[in-house]
């Protein structure tokens, strides 16, 4: 079973970086995909990945992490202004962030227009398989 | 802030004085983008030697290696690096990839806990740079998180980047894919394994770093 879970960004609005990642990451560590609604800053990104390598053992594999920017998409100046404004009055409020366990995730696939989540195959333990060997 | 602040300092003493400064230049990117090949092909170019191994299996490169004093001339002007191969930067390292690739159980764990190590170390190294090559793979898609967190950290940082697209010489290549998706920087493509292009690049790194 895959376990989504939202967080509003109330919830790390008033934490520190290093916060932040520790909810974030220790979410991830708990088999949980999170959605996060608005967005780490560059920096925090950078080290939720050097947070991530620390943790990395047999069991914890790392994590998958996309985020959607709004500014994606945005060409024309009037779009720009738009969201140049929204940048300006919510900050990293905007935008929406993806972190799951690399057990569970395979792959977050995006392009400009779509983002795409892929699981992994639960690994199957011996006794489900020889529970399916039964059955047949 | 302070960097940044530093940075213009240096910038603006350097021009003034016309010193000739070496520039340090970080190699940038994901797992087996090509960032040692290139690594080599520059230190075969100007100091006839290689920088490090190179390898099929992703996380070769796991410690950041640095290269001195490579002086690099082009139309009548030279620029001295010092040189930066970082390892490549991911944000999952499962040791049973490595077992798939036939390295030992032993080996592949201490690849993989290198490997962790060498993200660390390639991160914290960001803010000693003062241009960065970031080197992709050309067959594969530009739009992966690592490659916008490497490139934003960059522009939070105030680093000029140069974005070199690699391996053109396979079919799957698409240029046009990685210009696409990083449209305010300049890509070139090249590879550095067939030594194709590498005039193009060398003229786009005098840009940036001139």
């Amino acid at each position: 079973m895959i376990t989504m879970q939202f967080m509003p960004y109330s919830e790390i609005e008033k934490m520190d970086s290093s916060s932040r990642i520790k909810k974030i990451l220790g979410m991830a560590k708990k088999d949980k995909i999170v959605l996060l609604q608005g967005r780490l800053t560059k920096k925090e990104e950078g080290e939720l990945i050097m947070k991530t390598m620390e943790e990395i053992d047999e069991k914890f594999h790392g994590i998958e992490l996309s985020i959607i920017y709004p500014e994606n998409g945005a060409n024309g100046i009037v779009s720009k202004m738009k969201n140049g404004f929204a940048n300006f009055m919510l900050g990293e409020r905007q935008g929406l962030t993806i972190v799951g366990p690399a057990s569970i995730v395979k792959e977050i696939k995006k392009n400009p227009r779509m983002i795409q989540l892929l699981t992994n195959e639960p690994k199957r333990t011996k006794k489900a398989k020889a529970k399916t060997k039964k059955r047949r | 802030m302070i960097n940044i602040f530093k940075r213009f300092v240096d910038k603006v003493i350097n021009s003034l004085f016309r010193r000739k400064r070496n520039v340090k230049l970080g190699l940038y990117g994901p797992p087996n983008g090509g960032k040692t090949t290139l690594a080599n092909k520059i230190c075969q170019d100007w100091l006839g030697e290689d920088m490090g191994s190179v390898s099929q299996i992703a996380h070769e490169t796991r410690e950041v290696k640095v290269k001195d004093k490579i002086v690099i001339k082009r139309d009548n002007k030279e620029l001295t690096f010092k040189i930066a191969d970082t390892p490549g930067i991911a944000t999952r390292i499962d040791y049973e990839d490595f077992l798939k690739k036939g390295l030992k159980e032993d080996v592949a764990k201490d690849r993989a806990r290198e490997a962790t190590k060498g993200v660390i170390e390639a991160i914290k190294w960001l803010d000693e740079m003062d241009i960065v090559v970031v080197v992709l793979d050309s067959t594969k898609d530009p739009y992966s998180q690592v490659n916008i967190t490497i490139i934003g950290n960059l522009a939070a940082r105030d680093i000029p980047v140069l974005i070199v697209a690699n391996k053109t010489d396979l079919k799957r290549s698409n240029l046009k894919k990685i210009q696409a998706a990083f449209p305010q920087y300049e890509v070139v493509g090249i590879s550095a394994k067939y030594n194709e292009n590498m005039d193009k690049f060398y003229e786009a790194l005098f840009a940036i770093a001139g």
